[in-house]
């Protein structure tokens, strides 16, 4: 006997699936902000050329960069707080971890814009009298954000797709919504079915956006 | 003909790495002098041009701008960014390559040094760079972007650009170089003019008829040593070294005399 597909019991829980996607979309760009805040950071530190600041950074980086999140999710939920005596809530160890893996990778796509800027450029302002702030501010990073928007947006895809992970903590994101929608229903197939669609709907307009950027800036 | 010297260049070494570039390079220009450095590729006369606005720090020696001195060396410290940036600010800069800011327009690029480096009101800063373009014969292609415009107009801007500054001494690295040679003539006029004026320059070039022309006095460099100095036409018409006859055997020279074998 074919399988019934019935989505309709769904209504019932909109209310719950609509908290689901706010969790979803807050995390993404609350840690989007605060990844590429940190990012950044980590990337003018590393430009600066000052090694011993910049070596336990990129420590730091490579490992976020090397593991997979969820192990970073449970590590940082339940180690740290044994090793730092510093308890965390669900969500402020879920902000952490994402900022952090976040920010390991918008590290170097702001550094790789940043030296991908012609070094004529540099002598240019330089020749005028720039001092380094001003540099950056007026003549490199104007340029090198341009060609960072694509792959921002890449990550930021990423990103918001990683907030699923979220879940294995109790964070309240698209998925775990799912999970506790199917555990009170039984109904995996529509519920899981509907949260891909959902997921989609999100992140769609954004593919196509960074896709029409980096067409547009290829010029 | 002048009273003091506008650029002193004492005892200046540069390596790059293991790569000795100057070895212990002096050079004197005097106010309204206009100096070519000429040589094979290698020889350090990029760099000695460089070092002349610290884009590339000498490792010892003395230069002197006007009244702005740099010493450097043992006993010396490492000048400070603030401290290369008020020395740069008064050496303009024209480069092989342009180097305009592609996501300015060509009286944003003029206005760019006035403005953020000195300060400047933008409003006057517009007008000054806009004299500055009249000058150069491009102001309208003020609204212009770079990349409409051709390697001669982008020379032009890149002048005008250097110009606003009010700098006391220009510097040329191989301005001509990357151009079509149609579009030489453009560029080699306002260089020409600037001299006229009484701009004191150095140029780097490979324009030997140029030089000739335009230049008093011409400095034939090679493996980081000046190997000949003296009046532009006695340098380049009856060179005294050996060395610099083999170099200038490389050129045609379109109104002297051809090149002696």
């Amino acid at each position: 006997m074919p399988y019934e597909w019935d989505f309709s019991f769904l209504i019932q829980y909109s209310r719950l699936i609509a908290v689901g996607a706010a969790y979803t979309i807050g995390f993404t760009i609350l840690t989007a902000i605060s990844g590429f805040t940190v990012g950044g950071l980590i990337a003018m530190v590393r430009l600066s050329g000052t090694r011993l600041v910049a070596l336990p950074l990129m420590a730091v980086m490579e490992v976020f960069r090397c593991t997979p999140v969820l192990v970073q999710l449970v590590w940082v939920y339940y180690a740290l707080p044994i090793l730092t005596g510093v308890e965390l809530a669900p969500s402020t160890a879920a902000f952490i971890t994402l900022t952090l893996y976040g920010a390991s990778f918008f590290a170097e796509i702001i550094r790789g814009g940043i030296t991908s800027i012609d070094l004529g450029q540099w002598d240019a302002g330089r020749a005028l009298g720039m001092r380094r702030g001003a540099l950056m501010r007026r003549i490199v990073l104007p340029q090198a954000l341009k060609r960072m928007i694509p792959p921002l947006v890449n990550q930021v895809v990423l990103q918001l797709k990683n907030t699923s992970l979220l879940s294995v903590l109790a964070v309240p994101d698209l998925l775990y919504q799912g999970q506790l929608i199917t555990s009170a229903t039984y109904k995996p197939l529509e519920t899981y079915t509907m949260i891909a669609v959902i997921y989609f709907i999100i992140l769609f307009p954004l593919t196509t956006l960074a896709y029409g950027l980096e067409k547009k800036l290829a010029r | 003909m002048t009273d003091t010297a506008m650029i002193e260049v004492r005892h200046v070494k540069k390596s790059f790495g293991t790569l000795a570039v100057l070895k212990d390079m002096s050079v004197t220009v005097p106010r309204g002098g206009v100096v070519s450095l000429i040589g094979p590729s290698g020889s350090g006369k990029s760099t000695l041009l460089r070092c002349l606005n610290l884009l590339a720090i000498p490792d010892e020696g003395r230069i002197r701008i006007g009244t702005h001195v740099m010493e450097f060396g043992k006993g010396h410290r490492m000048p400070k960014d603030r401290d290369l940036a008020a020395f740069r600010s008064k050496v303009g800069m024209v480069f092989q390559s342009f180097n305009l800011f592609p996501h300015m327009s060509v009286v944003q690029n003029v206005m760019e040094g006035p403005v953020t480096v000195l300060g400047r009101g933008r409003d006057e800063a517009r007008e000054d760079a806009l004299r500055l373009l009249d000058k150069v014969g491009l102001r309208d292609k003020a609204e212009a972007y770079p990349d409409r415009l051709s390697g001669g107009q982008k020379q032009r801007v890149a002048i005008a650009r250097a110009l606003a500054m009010n700098p006391e001494v220009m510097l040329f690295d191989e301005a001509t170089s990357a151009l079509d040679p149609e579009l030489v003539g453009e560029v080699l006029t306002v260089v020409r003019q600037l001299a006229a004026e009484g701009m004191t320059m150095v140029l780097v070039t490979h324009e030997i008829a140029f030089a000739r022309d335009v230049a008093e006095t011409v400095i034939f460099m090679r493996d980081g040593y000046v190997v000949e100095e003296g009046p532009a036409r006695q340098v380049i018409d009856a060179p005294r070294e050996a060395a610099t006859r083999t170099f200038l055997s490389h050129f045609h020279r379109g109104t002297s005399s051809p090149a002696p074998a």
